[in-house]
């Protein structure tokens, strides 16, 4: 078991690197015979996307769109998807990372500056979707951070840390899901089981009150949005380690749909995959919860009411009928709770009586 | 109930009363009016004698009058045709005496001008004025006047008489003003800058009260041809005019009167008008009594058949001439002119002259700047009431692709025997349907040449945009690419080069971005 797992970091980093090489070989070839170089690659306007029911995701559609050198227009996104090209492949071979920030100066010194963050963002998407790798595989990772603790051995892959291991209990607040992490192979581990939490203070006292030990479980913080990273680390959790995931979100429309990405992705990222895990369960806090345990509750407000129509109506919420009777209940109740709404029955409430129901799968 | 008085006013009575309708309105205007009717009339006088003018003015500080005002000393030189010593007196001396009764293009049209500012010197600072003058004899006469503003004449305070060994020929017309200079520096700066725009054939040099040279040189010696005297059009006439016509001919019956006195009339034509007014040819034209004469002009306006006034009597600045002073006065980038045919508006001819500069010196102000001219004067006051004003804000110029905010000059000319300002002033010409007609059509088609002019320079740019884009981004995708795939060697894009220059890429397209 750990020969394969060692296996997959190193095998996608090389799939990472001629996927590169091949973009820019195409390219090379096209310009040495004289021709404008021409790239397609799928469409990814609105229209394009859509959920497929088999994989439990997004994906891009049939409709692609093409890019030529030729196109006045295209010529300066072309260039500009070469270089953020050649900058990836620079990072993922001198094993640096850097940051979505970090693209935005770094072109600067090659002439190519972009205009805005967000026109170096799209050129970073559109290399996601010519190559089908996430940009965490190109060294480039977000400025969130998300943490991880419990009985999990990994061995670091970082230069400077090759074949030195760490267990992710060794530190009280958690771990960092950073560059350093993410790339680690997983070495060996205890859990039966992931429960991933929306937020960081039931993180800690879940922490405190044990529950690693208790219910054998590596717990995740999500710090709200799970970050890509994140999702995509849960992911391997699952696959790799074989561990079910459970996810516990504060009982609004909004928390739910944390659970939700985590579960199924979101539409931004329709050109990639393996950043969902479709098998993830949404434990709560869920609207029945909130009547069960007599939560302590605020009304929604109109944004909440708003957007779990919205919610009803999205193909993700349409396989698992538990979305829809919860969503149903949240309009009849108009009420809301937060997971600390627990703490009316004490502090060790949550971890003793509701988390031990809900990991058995009450429904 | 006060008994009313009546009693009888002379014209400089008149004008002294009503000094603002003559442009005299206050302080500033009075000094930019002042330099402006002198200026006019120098230029009318050496165009007489077909000489290109050489016009010096200069206006000097005397002392302070009142808080905001000044005396000045005007003193203004030209190289006319001069003036006979006879007539100085009651050419400076008289209001509404002058030589501009007679029907041609000139620039005043009151014989008013040159005298109103005399007269107004001589309100504000009660001195006299000083004309200098010879038609190029062996004399030179020199004169001190005032005027008696009651009686309307002139008073000759000293004539002196000079040998002139150099053969000058010119006038010179030195007078003092209380005038406010400062608020008038700017239209008076800007009316000579305009002044040479639309006389480049004319030297003009301008010594401010401060001292300050301004010096607008000639672009060309050639001068438009001089408009021809004619006598009046049936259709432009009224009966003051029909009674003084009758008053001086020598024509003993109706067909010869009308004959001899009006534009464009011959025998045959004036046969049919007097069948048409039931006239008998033979009637004495002097026996016509009031009513008769009142219904002769009725009828002369209602008559069809009259041949419409020609232009000889109209002297236009011609597309060379326009052209020079534009391109010496704003350097522009590109520049169109255009001459249209004369037309006429109730007997009266009249010629519209246009021109469009783009670029250059021609200031980006948001709107186009607009210069106005009748019978080569600038107008520089009330633009927005002028005809020509309301013609260039009322078109749609995006049908010509032209932005409000792109570096535009738009200079009309208007000439005619008779300019229709709508007041003494000579600010701004009236909306006339006929010569609305006339600048909306000259405007359209120098509209559309620049319209070509802008698309072949919006082209142009394209291309140099372009080829740009391409060369500075090609190499870069051979220099990723090359990194990329691992190459050594550079791939060769000099051919891609080269062909984007020969036939151009594509602009579109055909699949449509989305970017989320």
């Amino acid at each position: 078991m750990e020969q394969k797992k060692k296996a997959s970091i190193a095998k996608r980093k090389n799939e990472v690197l001629s996927s590169l090489k091949k973009f820019g070989t195409t390219i090379y070839d096209q310009l040495d015979q004289g021709n404008f170089p021409t790239i397609n690659m799928p469409s990814r306007s609105t229209e394009n996307i859509n959920y497929d029911p088999t994989l439990r995701q997004y994906i891009l559609g049939e409709k692609s769109v093409s890019r030529s050198a030729r196109n006045i227009r295209h010529v300066k996104p072309f260039t500009q998807l070469a270089w953020a090209a050649m900058f990836s492949n620079e990072l993922t071979s001198q094993r640096k990372t850097s940051t979505l920030r970090d693209v935005y100066y770094s072109a600067q010194a090659y002439e190519m500056t972009f205009t805005d963050q967000q026109e170096s963002n799209n050129i970073i998407t559109d290399l996601e979707t010519l190559t089908g790798f996430a940009r965490e595989d190109f060294n480039i990772f977000p400025e969130e951070r998300s943490a991880i603790f419990g009985d999990l051995t990994i061995g670091y892959t970082v230069p400077g840390y090759e074949g030195k291991t760490l267990n992710l209990t060794s530190h009280p607040d958690g771990v960092l899901i950073g560059p350093a992490l993410t790339s680690a192979e997983f070495v060996s581990t205890k859990a039966d089981k992931v429960i991933a939490i929306e937020k960081g203070a039931l993180f800690t006292r879940f922490i405190e009150e044990n529950v690693h030990n208790k219910h054998h479980s590596l717990l995740i913080s999500c710090g709200g949005q799970a970050p890509r990273q994140t999702r995509s680390f849960i992911r391997r959790l699952h696959d790799e380690l074989n561990l079910p995931v459970f996810i516990l979100t504060d009982g609004d429309p909004w928390g739910m749909h944390i659970a939700q990405v985590i579960i199924s992705g979101s539409a931004n990222a329709a050109h990639l995959r393996d950043l969902n895990t479709p098998d993830a369960v949404w434990s709560g806090v869920w609207a029945t919860d909130i009547i069960d345990y007599k939560l302590p509750t605020d009304p929604l407000d109109e944004v909440d009411i708003k957007r779990l129509y919205e919610l009803q109506k999205d193909p993700r919420y349409q396989n698992d009928p538990l979305w829809q009777r919860e969503i149903k209940l949240f309009l009849k109740i108009r009420r809301k709770a937060e997971q600390e709404a627990f703490s009316r029955y004490g502090l060790t409430y949550i971890v003793d009586e509701y988390l031990p129901t809900k990991l058995k799968g009450a429904k | 109930m006060a008994t009313a008085t009546f009693e009888e006013i002379s014209a400089s009575d008149f004008f002294y009363r009503n000094r603002d309708i003559a442009g005299f309105t206050n302080p500033s205007r009075a000094v930019f009016a002042a330099i402006r009717e002198l200026v006019e009339n120098s230029l009318d006088a050496a165009e007489t004698s077909k000489i290109p003018p050489d016009i010096y003015v200069r206006l000097s500080f005397e002392s302070e009058a009142t808080k905001d005002t000044q005396i000045y000393k005007l003193r203004v030189e030209d190289n006319g045709c001069g003036i006979q010593p006879r007539f100085i007196p009651s050419a400076f001396g008289q209001v509404l005496y002058g030589s501009k009764y007679k029907l041609k293009q000139m620039r005043g049209t009151f014989g008013l001008g040159g005298k109103m500012a005399v007269l107004y010197g001589q309100i504000t600072t009660h001195q006299s004025a000083f004309v200098t003058s010879s038609t190029g004899t062996a004399k030179i006469y020199q004169f001190k006047l005032m005027m008696d503003i009651q009686r309307n004449r002139p008073i000759i305070l000293d004539r002196k008489v000079q040998i002139n060994k150099e053969q000058w020929r010119g006038t010179i017309v030195e007078f003092t003003l209380e005038g406010d200079y400062l608020r008038a520096m700017p239209k008076i700066i800007e009316y000579f800058k305009q002044t040479a725009m639309v006389n480049p054939y004319a030297n003009l040099t301008f010594v401010d009260p401060k001292g300050r040279l301004y010096k607008f040189t000639r672009g060309t010696t050639d001068m438009p041809a001089p408009p021809k005297e004619t006598d009046p059009h049936p259709y432009g006439v009224d009966v003051e005019l029909l009674q003084r016509m009758i008053q001086i001919t020598t024509e003993k019956n109706m067909l010869d009167f009308l004959r001899h006195h009006f534009h464009r009339v011959g025998e045959i034509t004036a046969q049919k008008f007097l069948d048409f007014a039931a006239l008998p040819p033979s009637k004495n034209p002097k026996r016509l009594n009031h009513e008769e004469i009142v219904k002769l002009m009725q009828n002369m306006k209602k008559f069809k058949d009259f041949l419409p006034p020609d232009a000889s009597c109209l002297s236009p600045l011609g597309e060379e001439l326009m052209r020079a002073g534009i391109q010496k006065e704003l350097n522009p980038e590109y520049l169109v002119v255009l001459q249209r045919k004369p037309s006429t508006y109730a007997g009266h001819p009249f010629i519209v002259e246009m021109a469009i500069a783009y670029g250059g010196d021609v200031p980006k102000r948001g709107c186009f700047v607009i210069y106005r001219f009748a019978n080569r004067i600038p107008l520089l006051y009330d633009e927005a009431s002028d005809v020509s004003y309301r013609v260039i804000t009322g078109m749609n110029w995006r049908r010509y692709k032209v932005a409000p905010d792109m570096p535009i000059a738009i200079v009309v000319h208007i000439c005619s025997t008779k300019v229709p300002y709508k007041t003494v002033g000579k600010e701004f010409i009236a909306d006339r349907p006929e010569v609305r007609r006339e600048i909306a059509n000259a405007l359209r088609e120098i509209g559309r040449q620049l319209q070509h002019f802008l698309s072949r320079q919006e082209h142009v740019h394209m291309e140099k945009r372009r080829l740009g884009v391409f060369s500075k981004y090609l190499p870069k995708i051979a220099e990723f690419s090359a990194k990329l795939a691992g190459r050594e060697r550079l791939p060769d894009i000099d051919k891609l080069l080269k062909s984007v220059q020969k036939y151009g890429a594509e602009e579109e397209s055909e699949h449509s971005e989305t970017e989320e």
